[in-house]
């Protein structure tokens, strides 16, 4: 049997239930990356019951803010948070897909007018979960994205 | 109905906002026509700010407003004025609510009515945004369809630009409420793009003697040179598709086109029974009195 070991941490977050290879992708959106000092543990492709192969993060020291958890959940929407303190999960819960999100997408419509520069458009998205997968709609053009991750402001 | 604050797309619309919007198109055609005199909207003013070329639905707004009593102020041409200065469409949009009643707005940016809705106290009605939303032409199209042909299990053909036609995307979306089949005719470079086939709706493909021969409607659009990115791709599709009378000889069905035409129907169409799109023009006036005495009253 393979055991998986990664180290528990004292303080922080466990970001588990990530669709395999995403993982990079929410590091990405917790702001970590190349010179970071935050202890990182990441598992990528690692065996899970429920959704065959997942990816797990742990930040040490780190608390997720409600922006990056929709974010996360946008590209993770089964993705499962643990707060960590003094080595106890204080709290456990699965992101939720938010309904509207503001200023965390672009719309991918060169002509849509969250896009002009001049023009003071906080990108605004309706979102929602189709077959697993996460759809949004630019409330101002319309325009439909299914593979959000490649949109994240 | 709903109270209809701003009418920005044809989605913001259920099926009976619309019939009801029809209603009372039908209730001012003898005011258009000019049979009839009315003064609800004495006192109000009309901003019309069009930052791209339009003739019909400028002249049948401001048409539809005078016809109500009221009066109607312009942009004018885009040289002389802020907006050649480098103002921003927000700024120009807060300036102009101080003068009006009412905006109406053509925008080359497509979202641009939606976003003007979110600064604008005053209503605004969404009169095309790029190649996104244009509902008011979709609404005078249903108008059109429900005077000269049926709305409710209607086939109509759908010919020319299916990909960057907005009056053909906003009204398949309409369309869709009321059971339509739909017959698609279009070059293979400008078919109708797939997400706007995501509608409850049968789509045919075919070719355009098919179409005249099985749909009740022929909406035939404009291949638009200024939506092209480059020119030769234009010219490749260029009048590819051209109605004439001897095509339509057995054909009961009405011709309809959102206009100006270029050479997509053979001007000796215009003389059979079959030539709505004249008529078509003028429906957008009771259509236009409509949404405006809606959003001001």
């Amino acid at each position: 049997m393979n055991v998986l070991t990664i180290s528990k941490i004292r303080d922080g977050t466990v970001i588990d239930h990530i669709p395999a290879g995403k993982a990079l992708e929410v590091l990405k959106i917790l702001g970590i990356k190349s010179g970071s000092r935050e202890r990182v543990s990441m598992a990528m492709n690692v065996e899970s019951k429920k959704m065959g192969r997942k990816d797990i993060v742990k930040v040490e020291g780190k608390f997720i803010s409600d922006e990056e958890l929709n974010r996360i959940a946008l590209i993770a929407p089964k993705a499962t948070i643990n707060i960590v303190k003094d080595f106890e999960i204080s709290r456990k819960f699965r992101v939720s897909i938010p309904q509207r999100v503001e200023g965390i997408l672009r719309c991918p419509n060169q002509n849509c007018i969250s896009n002009d520069p001049k023009e003071p458009a906080t990108s605004e998205f309706r979102v929602e979960e189709l077959n697993g997968d996460v759809v949004a709609w630019c409330v101002f053009c319309g325009k439909k994205v299914y593979d959000v991750e490649k949109y994240l402001v | 109905m709903s109270r209809i604050r701003h009418l920005i797309s044809i989605d913001d619309l259920s099926k009976s906002d619309i019939e009801y919007l029809l209603d009372r198109a039908d209730d001012f055609l003898d005011v258009a026509r000019g049979k009839r005199r009315l003064r609800t909207l004495e006192g109000k003013i009309l901003a019309n700010l069009f930052f791209e070329p339009s003739t019909r639905t400028r002249m049948s707004f401001e048409s539809a407003m005078k016809r109500l009593g009221g009066e109607v102020i312009n942009l004018g041409t885009l040289e002389a004025t802020s907006v050649a200065k480098g103002e921003s469409l927000a700024d120009t949009l807060r300036v102009v609510e101080q003068y009006a009643d009412c905006i109406v707005l053509r925008h080359y940016r497509e979202g641009s009515a939606r976003f003007a809705s979110q600064i604008c106290d005053v209503p605004v009605i969404n009169a095309g945004d790029g190649a996104g939303q244009h509902p008011t032409q979709t609404l005078l199209d249903l108008y059109t369809i429900r005077k000269e042909a049926r709305l409710n299990n209607l086939k109509i053909a759908l010919i020319g630009d299916l990909k960057y036609s907005r009056t053909v995307h906003s009204l398949i979306k309409a369309l869709a409420l009321f059971n339509a089949e739909i017959y698609l005719v279009s070059p293979e470079t400008l078919r109708l793009p797939e997400e706007i086939m995501d509608v409850d709706v049968t789509f045919v493909e075919c070719d355009l003697k098919e179409a005249i021969e099985n749909a009740d409607v022929l909406y035939v659009t404009r291949i638009q040179r200024e939506r092209f990115p480059d020119e030769e791709e234009y010219r490749k599709v260029a009048g590819s598709y051209r109605l004439t009378a001897e095509m339509l000889e057995n054909s009961d069905a009405i011709v309809m086109h959102p206009l100006p035409r270029v050479d997509e129907i053979s001007y000796d169409v215009d003389g059979l029974k079959n030539a709505v799109y004249f008529r078509q023009a003028f429906y957008g006036v009771p259509v236009r009195m409509a949404i405006l005495s809606e959003v001001m009253s």
